[in-house]
């Protein structure tokens, strides 16, 4: 067995003792299915809803990953704006980490009031939610370049543009994968945060719903796709990380040819 | 008479220049680097006079910290001077009138690229190569980088990353890089510097074949003494800081050079005045 496979078997363990003795627990201590219900009820829940879940499930994707996009697109601007240029760096990095220290909760109420309830509120959260870490990064990564590397490219007569393109930006890439990977979790908790208070779609609305509803069990069977929703994407871009970073850990991946 | 003779180079020219590549390559007019400002000014690099013909080799060496990188910086556009102006191909240095190659002292390869993307970086970004970059890099160019790594003996090392390289191998494909778009000025910062013995003599035969080769202005950086005798037409010393050239100098050994010429009474001779004259700018 190699290192990765037993891992990987030690984890799912964890996983499935979690949930083993959360169901003995539950049955031991007689909890009732309005307080905790039990991850086998559940995961009945969660099957036979699963046609109506869908849409919702559906609709949470495509505004968490909507904003997602928007809010990596902005944060890429305006981190190489203020990466590449010295004064802008001195004069916008406080700014950005005061922003960036600003509870978004906050501002979904101020969305909801601009743009009323539904897609566009969640849409808006994520994105904002996931604009600072990626700015904050990329800045850094940018601005942190070692001269050395710049100046072999200067020697040979490169445009500021084509060192942004050939040192620059590859030399950030690790710092931009570890800002992708806190900006998608933190995009879903935008668009879930979103859809909880003004929306009448997507996965936070039917756990708001449900809950006043006291369906426990469907409240729990959301969270659940929320947590495997994360995971999906979590795991897509440490995928990818390893695939275009794997000269900063030196990956295994990358071994002797 | 010691095979450095006392008329300035400029006067004699050496045998590499000829009458029909007169131009200057380099020439630096009262140049003069300082850093800082005020009290905490340091003077890197005193008002300095250089002209540099087309096609000569010219190795600089002095005590450390002395400017030498300092000139290499000033010619590469990658410093200018606080005062003075320094012309390249005719023009100044930020102009880039010429090609240039540049092996600095810490073999820099860009981490994320293996070293066959390394070496390939000059043909990406200069002219006339890069028309031609995207349409047919592949075969040609990587035949070529190939070729040059194969002269190092690095051919097999092609795929591999920088880190999984040892030091005098990341100074070999410094080398490379330095070579590979055929520059009209070379600027070597050392390139040898920790190579072994016998590595450092087989790449000063490759470096003296390809500049015989194609002749292209080379500018040296070196501490080793014996390294710019055997492979320059001329050599200056430079002072301790504030750094100056106090010596300026033509060697006159026919090339190509065989190895064992450093071993000759002339060569050593030679090398013990040039070791003298340091030593004594060093106190």
């Amino acid at each position: 067995m190699t290192e990765q496979t037993r891992i990987r078997m030690l984890s799912f363990s964890l996983l499935f003792g979690f949930f083993a003795t959360w169901e003995v627990l539950c049955i031991l201590l007689d909890v009732s299915d309005l307080v905790l219900p039990r991850p086998t009820e559940i995961m009945v829940t969660l099957w036979v809803k699963f046609p109506i879940l869908l849409p919702h499930i559906l609709q949470t994707l495509y505004s968490t990953l909507t904003g997602f996009v928007l809010g990596v697109s902005i944060g890429v601007v305006l981190g190489v704006m203020v990466g590449t240029s010295k004064v802008a760096y001195a004069v916008a990095y406080p700014l950005l980490v005061g922003f960036s220290s600003i509870p978004k909760v906050a501002v979904v109420p101020i969305f909801v009031l601009w743009f009323g309830s539904g897609t566009t509120p969640a849409i808006l959260t994520a994105m904002v939610i996931c604009v600072f870490p990626i700015v904050v990064n990329i800045a850094t990564g940018l601005a942190t370049t070692e001269p050395d590397l710049e100046d072999v490219l200067k020697t040979l007569g490169a445009s500021k543009s084509e060192i942004l393109w050939n040192v620059g930006l590859p030399r950030t890439m690790p710092y931009f994968f570890a800002a992708l990977k806190v900006a998608i979790t933190l995009a879903f908790v935008g668009a879930v945060l979103s859809e909880t208070v003004a929306s009448n779609r997507g996965i936070g609305n039917v756990m708001m719903t449900a809950s006043s509803n006291f369906q426990v069990s469907l409240v729990f069977a959301g969270l659940i796709i929320l947590a495997l929703l994360g995971v999906a994407l979590y795991g897509l871009f440490s995928w990818l990380e390893r695939r275009v970073t794997g000269w900063a850990t030196r990956g295994n991946d990358l071994a002797l040819s | 008479m010691n095979s450095i003779s006392n008329i300035p180079a400029t006067a004699l020219a050496s045998d590499a220049v000829t009458a029909s590549r007169a131009r200057i390559a380099i020439e630096l007019q009262q140049a003069e680097v300082v850093f800082g400002s005020g009290d905490k000014a340091v003077t890197a690099l005193s008002p300095t006079n250089l002209k540099l013909p087309d096609g000569d080799f010219l190795a600089l060496v002095g005590p450390s910290g002395c400017g030498k990188s300092t000139i290499l910086r000033l010619v590469s556009n990658l410093l200018r001077p606080s005062s003075g102006v320094v012309l390249v191909g005719g023009r100044e240095a930020s102009a880039k009138q010429l090609r240039i190659g540049m092996a600095f002292q810490n073999p820099t390869m860009l981490p994320w690229l293996t070293i066959e993307q390394n070496v390939m970086m000059p043909l990406k970004i200069v002219q006339p190569f890069k028309a031609r970059f995207r349409t047919e890099k592949t075969r040609e160019f990587r035949d070529r980088v190939h070729d040059l790594l194969g002269q190092v003996g690095l051919k097999d090392f092609a795929g591999h990353f920088p880190w999984q390289l040892s030091g005098g191998m990341l100074q070999r494909s410094n080398l490379c890089r330095a070579l590979i778009h055929e520059p009209d000025l070379l600027l070597l910062d050392e390139p040898f510097g920790a190579l072994d013995q016998f590595t450092r003599e087989e790449l000063w035969q490759t470096l003296q074949d390809l500049y015989l080769d194609r002749k292209p202005t080379v500018l040296l950086v070196t501490h080793d003494l014996r390294e710019a005798g055997f492979l320059a037409n001329r050599i200056c010393v430079m002072s301790a800081r504030p750094g100056r050239i106090i010596s300026d100098e033509v060697v006159n050994i026919p090339q190509p050079r065989e190895i064992g010429m450093i071993y000759s009474t002339e060569f050593v001779e030679m090398t013990q005045n040039l070791r003298e004259m340091i030593a004594q700018v060093r106190k």
